[in-house]
């Protein structure tokens, strides 16, 4: 299938706005949008530049905005996406080179939250014990690649850059909920801020974007009600 | 000659879970640095799926010596004795500290961590397959590389994230730093340092079908050659049996341990005819071979190169009963859509977003993938690296992960070992260095002039007005070696190989790229790094061409068998700047195992 990819482009060293720039290539409709962008990187124009590392969708290399939406390049086959497909980098973040954003804020809000395990017992000589229905509570949001497609899908975000954002929360949520952590009221006084999860408003764009099926909206809730009736 | 200049005790080169280990246990006792082409999260420790194997024993009987066979084994006996007990001795400490940071094992009805069945994996008594790999879903690397990285933001570990790794900088044999390009700025930075360990994982991508990610180029090694200093068993690249069909992308060997079975084009489930034992859970070096004959007696699918890997409750219940396969409180196996979705969530979605298949329901199409480099930098059980075949060590350079070879898989690399190898000898290197560069001062380097080495490098790809596109020499090299040094191999095709290889170094020198900027320029970042899969394909050619002897993953038509009497060691292969590669060799380290026939 022939596909028409309309592409946003920015270089800092030569442009002072981002234009579009249109490609036309040939494609089989199981191809990955990801194919189309190193198609045209590697056979029409050297310049073009985008992150991608493993291709199937586990490093979270390539978030963009794909036809309005937040996805990964290599999890977006043109049997879905169809044939004229507009790509721009995800919004929210500051755009070094065309489909290249600035991470670092989205890692400093990560960062934030004590994205790591907290437990100050001596650990026993073997595993720590975590019954099965323990362990799933927190399943879900173990998935998250920090891929960023859903922090840069909430319009929350795209007005104030201070919320600590989606994935943030989602990070917190895996160890607020994990029954051998023991840092989640410490998690919870830094998200009970102003610009903490009380600036969801609930709009599901991340639950959509989210490329893990993480239900992310759901895990904010979970977030808000433990600050509301549990932990403070 | 513009250039940023930093110090630190210890650089680590590569953030994967070899590189994230050691730079948790180095950092705890000295200035220690990571440089990271990728943010760390994107390293491809995340895409290892099935388990990290550790005889821990939680569901039934299991020995570190057993995991040790089995790995001396499946390594077809040309992996160091001394460095497989080592390793496999500490699995289930390392296992448990993983714990101890919090990562998230799936558990049994106990509580403790679950473990499942894996290929090669036995109890060496029953000669059964064994549940001892170590499991989070099927997503255990990625919860090694978060769990990884969440403690290094912990104990504030020093990151440069993407910066990429262009030059060692060695003065009179010795590593005293590493040149980096920062990719935002185009501009370079000079490391000095006391301990440099490259921990830059593999380098699938010489090859067309891979499960490796396209940034895996082969940094370390490459750099290693380029400095006179050899590599090791380059001829061992395992070929995993199950990949999706045409992308390469990984379908878990868990896959097969928790039921699935292998079907050809003719509806016949094949591996009993290649391993009578342990059927689907044979080493994969076998597997991959079995399912490249069926494909060439002409059982694959529809004709074609591939065939069906089948985890439908259905097909794998009944060959539970055929198989008479029970669980240990006695009961016949059984497994259900649940099951599967559960114990392989990421796979299910692997396949209805790549192939429209659902795993419940259809079989899934999959072909041998370039997977994994047994051979790699040569190291000591210290993550020293080695300067010859006589054992001297390199002062100051350490290699750790699927960049080195301790070496720890020898021939064939038993499924679950590479999660352990990272997080094994990352710990290992990470205490070595930390105790080394305590015992020793920063010697001098010319920071100007190693930047300006490197500078000059970059400028002559810039510069180059060639006629050559970078794109089609890598396509051209990943051709060459899927044709000829693959999965089966004969002296005609690697001599030819050879050939061609040299040609397109000589063409790679005439390529040109579009983008000349200094931000983000991943165009030369590109096509710098094909220059390291180019050297890398040809040492590989070489080493492959030379040995004439099947064994491991190294499988040739005209030398069949193999040979212990003449081939029963460790390749060592150098390549000098005019690209002549000069072959030696070493003997293997055995303990106690002695050679015996490889049956599963």
């Amino acid at each position: 299938m022939q596909v028409t990819l309309k592409i946003q482009r920015f270089n800092p060293e030569k442009d002072s706005a981002p234009y579009w720039k249109e490609y036309t290539v040939d494609m089989h409709p199981n191809d990955r949008v990801l194919d189309a962008l190193l198609y045209v990187k590697n056979h029409i124009d050297g310049t073009l530049t985008l992150r991608s590392s493993c291709a199937h969708g586990i490093c979270g290399s390539d978030a963009m905005r794909i036809n309005g939406v937040n996805q990964l390049a290599c999890k977006s086959l043109f049997s879905k996406v169809g044939n004229n497909v507009t790509i721009e980098p995800i919004a929210g973040l500051p755009v070094i080179k065309d489909l290249v954003v600035d991470m670092e804020p989205f890692m400093e809000h990560y960062r934030s939250v004590l994205p790591f395990f907290i437990n100050d017992d001596p650990p026993p000589e073997k595993e720590r014990l975590q019954s099965e229905e323990d362990r799933l509570r927190f399943e879900e949001t173990t998935k998250c690649i920090l891929c960023a497609c859903c922090t840069t899908s909430c319009p929350t975000f795209w007005a104030t850059d201070a919320y600590v954002g989606p994935a943030a929360i989602v990070q917190a949520h895996r160890f607020i909920f994990d029954s051998r952590d023991q840092g989640a009221s410490q998690r919870l006084e830094i998200l009970s801020d102003p610009d903490g999860v009380w600036r969801c408003r609930t709009i599901f764009n991340c639950t959509n974007a989210c490329p893990r099926d993480i239900k992310v909206t759901e895990a904010i809730a979970e977030v808000k009600k433990e600050i509301l009736f549990n932990k403070l | 000659m513009q250039y940023h200049y930093h110090k630190h005790d210890v650089i680590i080169v590569g953030a994967g879970g070899a590189g994230l280990m050691a730079a948790l246990y180095a950092g705890k006792e000295v200035d220690t640095a990571v440089i990271s082409k990728l943010y760390p999260t994107r390293s491809h420790t995340g895409a290892a799926q099935g388990g990290i194997g550790a005889a821990l024993a939680n569901l039934e009987e299991d020995h570190w010596e057993w995991h040790a066979y089995d790995t001396i084994k499946g390594a077809d006996f040309i992996g160091d004795q001394d460095a497989i007990e080592f390793m496999c001795k500490d699995a289930p400490d390392v296992v448990f500290e993983l714990e101890h940071m919090g990562l998230p094992f799936d558990r049994t009805p106990e509580g403790k961590i679950s473990q499942r069945r894996f290929g090669g994996h036995t109890n060496n008594e029953t000669k059964k397959a064994v549940m001892r790999a170590c499991n989070s879903a099927d997503r255990t690397g990625h919860m090694i590389l978060q769990t990884l990285y969440q403690q290094c933001i912990k104990h504030n570990v020093n990151f440069y994230d993407e910066y990429q790794m262009l030059d060692l900088i060695m003065v009179d044999g010795e590593a005293r730093g590493v040149v980096a390009y920062e990719i935002d700025t185009g501009e370079l930075h000079v490391f000095h340092a006391k301990a440099v360990m490259l921990a830059t994982g593999g380098w699938g991508h010489v090859w067309n079908i891979t499960s490796n990610a396209h940034t895996l180029t082969g940094d370390g090694p490459a750099l290693v050659l380029r400095h006179g200093l050899p590599l090791e068993d380059m001829e061992f690249f395992q070929f995993h049996p199950t990949g999706l069909f045409k992308l390469g992308i990984l379908i878990t060997e868990a896959v097969r341990g928790e039921g699935g079975v292998l079907i050809n084009g003719k509806g016949e489930r094949f591996m009993p005819k290649y391993a009578p034992n342990v059927k689907e859970l044979a080493s994969r070096d076998v597997v991959s071979r079995a399912i490249y004959m069926e494909v060439m007696a002409g059982n694959g699918v529809d004709g074609k190169d591939y065939v069906y890997l089948d985890v439908t409750p259905e097909t794998v219940n009944h060959y539970f009963e055929v198989d008479d396969s029970r669980l240990p409180n006695g009961e016949i196996r059984k497994i259900d859509d649940h099951f599967v979705q559960t114990k392989l969530e990421d796979i299910s979605d692997f396949c209805r977003t790549y192939v429209g298949v659902d795993p419940t329901k259809e079989p899934i199409p999959v072909q041998p993938t370039a997977h994994y480099a047994m051979g790699g930098i040569p190291s000591d059980i210290d993550t020293h690296v080695l300067a010859n075949e006589n054992g001297d060590i390199v002062p100051g350079l350490y290699a750790a992960g699927e960049c080195g070879c301790v070496s720890v898989h020898g021939g064939n690399r038993l499924g679950t070992n590479s999660l352990l190898d990272i997080v094994v000898f990352g710990r290992r290197g990470g205490k070595v260095m930390a105790k080394d560069v305590k015992q020793k001062e920063f010697k001098p380097i010319d920071a100007e002039a190693a930047a300006a080495k490197v500078r000059a490098e970059l400028d002559a790809i810039l510069n180059n007005t060639g006629e050559e596109s970078a794109a089609d020499i890598k396509q051209e090299m990943k051709d060459i070696m899927t044709k000829d040094v693959s999965v089966f191999r004969i002296e005609e095709g690697m001599a030819e190989a050879v050939k061609k290889l040299r040609e397109l170094r000589e063409r790679y020198k005439h390529i040109h790229i579009d983008d000349k900027g200094k931000r983000f320029n991943t165009n030369l970042l590109e096509a710098w790094q094909l220059g390291n899969l180019l050297d890398l394909a040809l040492v590989t050619a070489e080493a492959a061409l030379a040995r004439k002897e099947s064994r491991g993953a190294h499988a040739r038509d005209d030398y069949p068998e193999r040979d212990d009497e003449n081939w029963m060691k460790h390749t060592i292969v150098y390549l000098d700047a005019d690209g002549k590669v000069t072959l030696k060799y070493k003997p293997v380290t055995v303990t106690k195992y002695q050679p015996v026939k490889r049956v599963y």
